[in-house]
């Protein structure tokens, strides 16, 4: 059996991120570890509190030897762009879930609104990654 | 403070339009969102996007009166001022550009939009029941 354990986000300042994710969004730390051996690199790991076998990782974009200086500022761009990448979350309750990441300052792209796959909203992290939320449709059976 | 690519601000701007193209916007106020003067902005918005921020705007608009044709019966002048353009005949001329067939023939190519809608099952019933057969005991008085 394979399954996801990690997925991972680039980001532009880990200190940034992990004030959203935790503060605004609500995900809990599940690593946090700098090590000077390997350039001070920080593994960085977040997720939703209920689900601890999935996390984030918010990667900061590494600059030479990891990556050349042309490809670590097309992934910044990238990124800033909204174009590095989306993680799309779930929730029973959108309503609940929307009031409560708007009290907390998230900066909703789009309002909650009802799809043919249940009801859905988005937003962005502080580096311009897209996250979507969506409470799905139940199944109904056939009348 | 973080470095912030300049194209953060770009995307900002265009997530203005994603979120509010139902409302009076225009290319200022887009250019406002980004921090940047207009002439600025929409060659720098063009050059992360590959197209103008006015461009951008209207195709979006676009794509959700395409989206209400599709999935709604509301009328094509409803549809034009719910995505935030003013004038019905400069809609029907961009959409007839950018679709090749005018709104009313689009919608025409899809399912009717009463497909669409999710009408609980109690409605169904309450309302699909036939009311005006005529069977043999109502003659007979055994409806009663």
């Amino acid at each position: 059996m394979i399954r996801i354990a990690h997925a991972q986000l680039w980001v532009h300042d880990q200190d940034e991120a992990h004030a959203f994710y935790t503060q605004k969004l609500g995900f809990e730390v599940r690593a946090d570890v700098t090590l000077p051996e390997l350039g001070d690199f920080r593994w960085l790991t977040v997720g939703p509190v209920g689900q601890p076998e999935v996390s984030v990782a918010l990667m900061a974009v590494p600059d030479p030897p990891v990556f050349d200086a042309d490809t670590a500022a097309q992934v910044k761009e990238l990124t800033a762009k909204g174009a590095a990448g989306t993680i799309f979350l779930n929730t029973d309750d959108m309503r609940a879930a929307y009031d409560e990441l708007k009290a907390r300052g998230v900066e909703f792209v789009e309002e909650p609104e009802e799809r043919p796959y249940g009801i859905d909203t988005s937003f962005r992290d502080p580096s311009g990654n897209h996250i979507r939320l969506t409470q799905p449709s139940e199944v109904v059976a056939p009348a | 403070m973080a470095f912030v690519p300049p194209a953060r601000h770009l995307l900002r701007a265009k997530d203005l339009a994603d979120a509010r193209y139902f409302e009076p916007l225009d290319v200022d106020d887009l250019a406002g969102a980004a921090g940047l003067s207009r002439a600025h902005f929409s060659r720098e918005f063009r050059r992360a996007f590959g197209e103008s921020p006015h461009a951008y705007l209207l195709t979006r608009r676009l794509e959700r009166a395409a989206a209400l044709l599709r999935t709604t019966d509301r009328s094509v002048a409803d549809i034009c001022f719910s995505v935030g353009l003013q004038s019905v005949g400069s809609f029907t001329t961009s959409f007839t550009r950018t679709f090749a067939v005018s709104p009313t023939v689009y919608r025409a190519k899809y399912p009717p939009a009463a497909n669409h809608a999710r009408v609980p099952a109690c409605m169904i019933r309450f309302r699909g029941r036939p009311q005006n057969s005529t069977f043999r005991e109502d003659s007979d008085g055994a409806a009663l």
